[in-house]
Parts: structure tokens; sequence; C-alpha cells
């Protein structure tokens, strides 16, 4: 339609220079299309990621050029108890809160498919703790942890009558380890259950009419339906969620700067505090470094749960 | 295309007879609204919180026994004044707005024309360079931080918001040229063929076919750029050093929390007014925010 009334124009402009003419011819345009991008993506992240590789076998520090001292500072890692410490939390960060995000956010995303009035609302008002920067709720939670004014000992202690003292919540390493975890869970929650809504809402109702003729329960029904369909998206949004919350670094920078007593870094953390506030560039590169099996592991991991999900239901892939 | 737009309308048609079998009034009750308002309680506390901290006095603040710490009995914009006249507050908020239309604006330029590329030009190696493109996005900026602290000193960007406007692009290029090429995918090629038989050249297509039928796409790609870049951290950590250049979630976190004894009520004040440009701007494009971010998770 509105082919015909663009022609006249397009017409007139037939005599133009070699410089449109360049612009029509292919492969040019291309690399033209292309350049911006991939431009960006090569001097800011291909390029850096090689260095940060390079870096972590060097000693560099900041304002000195260091040497290539081979596995010299990842042999130091594995003496070194803080980064013991900095892997085991992380492991257990991104495992619990990944459990804790997926099992909310699949439950809310089941009560979000069904029908009630305002359903729109409520998902745009559901998604508000993913749009609110990070640091920003973060502090928010920092001061609900506060170890006088907590609002959460408030109404346990003098509401609720259950305590007899104010809990301290980042004061002793477990508690502060299980706090950072349940504001990533907090954080964590909208997302998942935006992208499994999105799931649930594609899976043919006639496999539950089907489901149901045949007398299957409501559980069955979830875990012979719901559940088998819904993989192949778990998987994906599960491999962003274990590589992003493995990685994180801003909540725990905000609420406990990787305190007390060093218990709660993770890796992305020590990394920061040894790089950057440190100096110890090289050492730091390496801690970042020594992050990236872990997140191959998982990104094979997911890859290949998908894989198999997808060959299994032959070639349904949505 | 057209079968998943239908297919809700039947999920709907397929829910009543569900709901009248095994539902009743009760249960629906106990099984959706009451687990539903748990929820949004709990994700929506944290913002209460925040809101009703800025505006209670001192007093109250750190008073329980006297005050109901859910209530501000005589509310104050002591906290919002000292935030706007006695620290550099606007300055980053400024600084912030700056960055992150910047930063997605240059990235909407970047990845609308590889998402063209990619999808409408089809040439050899197309698919590889798209996931090349992807797996970008899968590079985490925790692992980036410190060698692109060396190349931002070299390029002598260091402590400039020049630098995280360039710097941005890495995780917001990937992100948005995946939503954007199923934008592209969705419009049919037909209309672009009709217009190189008809003489336009691709620019012409591109800036008169393809372009306008992909505005939802740019703006949700915009949308998040916009989110994501006033969300960044770690970077703005990192890469700026003296007070004025600072975005809001750095400053607040440096600048204003000093001492032993936090000012959480202007710390509280800081989160919120930060929060709202962010929020503000979501909500008048809420629909596509989650249209595409559900678009973007199905591809």
């Amino acid at each position: 339609m509105s082919v015909t009334t663009l022609s006249a124009p397009i017409m007139a402009h037939r005599q133009q220079s070699w410089l449109v003419r360049l612009f029509d011819y292919k492969p040019f345009l291309v690399v033209m299309c292309l350049a911006p991008a991939i431009g960006l993506l090569a001097v800011f992240l291909t390029y850096p990621l090689g260095l940060g590789i390079w870096l972590a076998f060097t000693d560099t520090t900041i304002g000195r050029k260091g040497i290539f001292v081979g596995l010299e500072n990842f042999q130091y890692l594995l003496t070194d108890s803080l980064w013991w410490n900095a892997v085991f939390y992380s492991v257990v960060y991104t495992g619990i809160a990944t459990f804790g995000k997926f099992a909310l956010g699949f439950w809310l995303a089941l009560l979000l498919n069904n029908h009630f009035p305002f359903k729109s609302l409520l998902r745009a008002i559901i998604l508000l703790p993913w749009i609110v920067p990070t640091v920003l709720s973060a502090l928010a939670f920092w001061w609900i942890y506060d170890p006088q004014f907590s609002i959460i000992s408030y109404l346990l202690v003098d509401v609720l009558h259950w305590r007899s003292s104010n809990v301290d919540f980042l004061g002793s390493p477990w508690p502060a380890r299980f706090s950072l975890i349940a504001a990533n869970i907090w954080r964590g929650i909208p997302f998942v259950a935006i992208s499994l809504l999105a799931g649930l809402q594609t899976i043919s109702p006639s496999l539950y009419e089907a489901a149901m003729l045949d007398g299957a329960s409501a559980w069955q029904r979830f875990r012979y339906i719901t559940f088998p369909m819904m993989m192949p998206i778990l998987a994906i949004v599960m491999t962003f969620s274990i590589i992003f919350t493995f990685t994180d670094f801003q909540l725990v920078y905000a609420i406990t700067r990787g305190g007390p007593g060093n218990s709660t870094h993770l890796l992305a953390t020590l990394a920061f505090q040894r790089g950057i506030a440190g100096g110890e560039l090289g050492e730091g590169a390496a801690i970042a470094v020594s992050m990236i099996p872990f997140l191959v592991f998982a990104t094979l991991f997911s890859y290949f749960g998908l894989a198999r999900r997808k060959w299994q239901q032959g070639e349904s892939n949505d | 295309m057209t079968d998943t737009v239908a297919r809700p309308a039947v999920a709907d048609a397929k829910a009543a007879p569900d709901t009248m079998a095994w539902d009743s009034g009760l249960r629906r009750l106990m099984m959706i609204y009451l687990p539903l308002g748990c929820f949004v309680l709990i994700l929506l506390f944290p913002f209460y919180w925040m809101a009703i901290t800025s505006f209670k006095p001192n007093a109250e603040l750190m008073n329980y026994k006297e005050h109901n710490p859910f209530w501000i009995s005589s509310p104050t914009l002591a906290h919002i004044k000292h935030l706007l006249f006695n620290t550099a507050y606007p300055h980053w908020l400024w600084t912030t707005m700056l960055v992150a239309i910047g930063s997605t604006t240059l990235s909407l330029i970047a990845s609308t024309l590889a998402a063209y590329a990619i999808e409408r030009l089809r040439f050899r190696g197309s698919p590889y360079v798209g996931l090349g493109i992807y797996l970008a996005y899968l590079v985490p900026p925790s692992i980036l931080f410190i060698p692109l602290a060396t190349v931002v000193v070299q390029f002598g960007l260091f402590d400039s918001p020049m630098a995280l406007i360039l710097v941005y692009p890495t995780f917001l290029v990937p992100f948005c040229t995946w939503l954007l090429i199923g934008y592209f995918k969705s419009i049919p090629y037909e209309l672009e063929e009709c217009a190189l038989v008809d003489g336009a050249t691709r620019l012409q297509i591109l800036r008169r076919i393809t372009l306008p039928l992909a505005v939802p796409g740019l703006i949700s790609a915009g949308i998040f750029s916009f989110t994501l870049s006033w969300n960044e951290f770690i970077y703005a950590l990192a890469f700026i050093q003296s007070g004025a250049n600072k975005t809001v979630p750095v400053a607040i976190l440096t600048e204003l929390v000093t001492g032993d004894v936090y000012q959480w009520g202007a710390l509280m004040a800081g989160s919120l007014l930060g929060s709202l440009p962010v929020a503000i701007f979501y909500s008048l494009f809420v629909d596509y925010y989650v249209s595409s971010l559900t678009g973007a998770v199905k591809e």
C-alpha cells in the first residue's frame, strides 16, 4: 500500500551520485551497518576480555606496567583463604538465590496466569523491583537490616513478641550471608515471573483439556504438562540468572562490602577490592578470570539440558 | 506470529469451565488472591519503607516507641531539601541523565544498523555474527571492569562521563540487537521487495519502510537501554573518581554514606529521587516493556 506512494519520489532520486550507489552495493552496506556495533564491541569488550586474561598472568599494579609471571597469581589464589571463601560464598549465593527466585517466581507466574481484574496493572507493579536501580533498593534493604532500627526486628520483638532482642542481620557471617541472599531473591523474582508467564501463555490449552478428560489431577497436569513444556524457557532464563547472580556485585558492595570479616565476599567484590581499591590489577584480574570456568560450566550445562529437551519434543521451539 | 496472538484468547475460554469445576470462591481466595497479596506486599514493601523514611523527621526515624514506624506523624521535606541544596545531588542526577541518554542513543544507532544487516541484508555468515553479538551479552561486567579501567585510562577518558557513554553499549548493544532482530523478523519481506523492484535504494528502504514499522521495537530497546544504563554501577564506580562526575547510584553510596551515623533520611530520599526517573519513564511505556521482555524471552 504505502509502496505505491513511495515509488514516485524514489524514482526522482534515481540519478544520484556515486555515493548513493556505493551504499546500494550490498557488501559495502553490510560492512557499514555492522561497523558501529562490531567496532564498539571489539574495542570495549573483546579487547578488554583478552587484556584481562593477559593481566591475570602478570603482576601489574596501578601505575606500573607488570611483567609476565605465568600462573603465579593463580597459584597464590589457591593458597588464599579469602579466595576460597569467596568461591564458597559465590556458589552458595548463586545456588540458594537461584533456587529461591525460580521457586517463588514460578509460583508467582502461575498465579498471574489466572484471571482477575487489573491484571496488567499488577504485572507492571510487580516488575518494579527489577526496574529500580539495584543499589538504590539495596540501600533500602540496608536500612531494613539496620541493627537497631530494623523494621523486621521491630515486628518480631515489639509487635509479635517472638524474640526478646533485635536481630543482628549484618553483624555476623551467616545472618549476613542469608540477608544478602534474601535481597537478591527479592530483586530477581519479577524477572523470572514475567519471563515464565510468557512461557506459560504459549502452552496450548488443548493439552490440558486432553489431560482433564483422562482424569489428571491439578498436580499431574503441572508435573506432566506445564513443567516439561516450560523446560526450554526455564533453561534459558536460568542460564541468564545463574550467570548474573554468580557475577553479582552491586548488592554485596552496597550492603556489606564483603563484611563482616570478609565473610560475604563474592568473587566480583573480591576482585574489585584487590584490583581497583587495592591497586593489584594483576591479582584482581586473576580473580575475575577465575569466574570464567564456572560461567562456561553453567552455560554448557543449561545449553545441553535445553538441547536434549528439544530433541525429545521434536522441534517445538517456543 | 498469528498463533501466538490467538493462543491467550483460547486460554481465556478454557479457564472458565476449569474454574467452575473445582474452584469455589473461598478456595480461589486462598489459592490465588492471598498468595498474590503476599507477593505484592513483599515486593513493594522496601519502596514503601524508602518513601516513608524520606519524609520522616529524624526524631520519628529513631523512635519506634512513641511513633508508629509504619506511618509519619509530621512529614518533613528536610531530607529532600538537604539533598538538593547541600549536596551535589542535582549534578549527579544530571550526569546520570546525560550518560543514560548518550549511551542509549549510541546503542540504538549501532544495534539498529547491526540488526538490519543481520536480519535483512542476509549475507554469508550473518547467523554467526548474530550469535557472536548474542554471546557478548553473556560476558558479565564484573569480569571486564579491571581491564576496561586500564583501557579507559589509555584513552584518556578516566574520570569522564564520556567513558561510561562509550562503555555501556557493550552490554546494551547485544541486548538491543537481539531484541530488534526479532522485530525486523516480524516485518514481511514483500514490503522491502516491492520497494526494491520500484527502484528504492537499500538505505531508503531502511529509512522509509523498515524503521517506521519497527518503531515499537525501537521504543522498547530504548527503554531497556535507558533503565539499564541508569542502573549500571560497577563501571561507574571503577572509572569515575571525582565527586561531581559520579552517577546517582555510585554517588549516594560513596558520597552520602559518611561516618558511623548514617543519614537514613537523606539516603532514602536520595534513593527515592534516583528511582523516580526510571519508574516514571518505565510507567509511560510499561506495555512495550512487558511485551518485549516476554517476546525476547520467547525467541
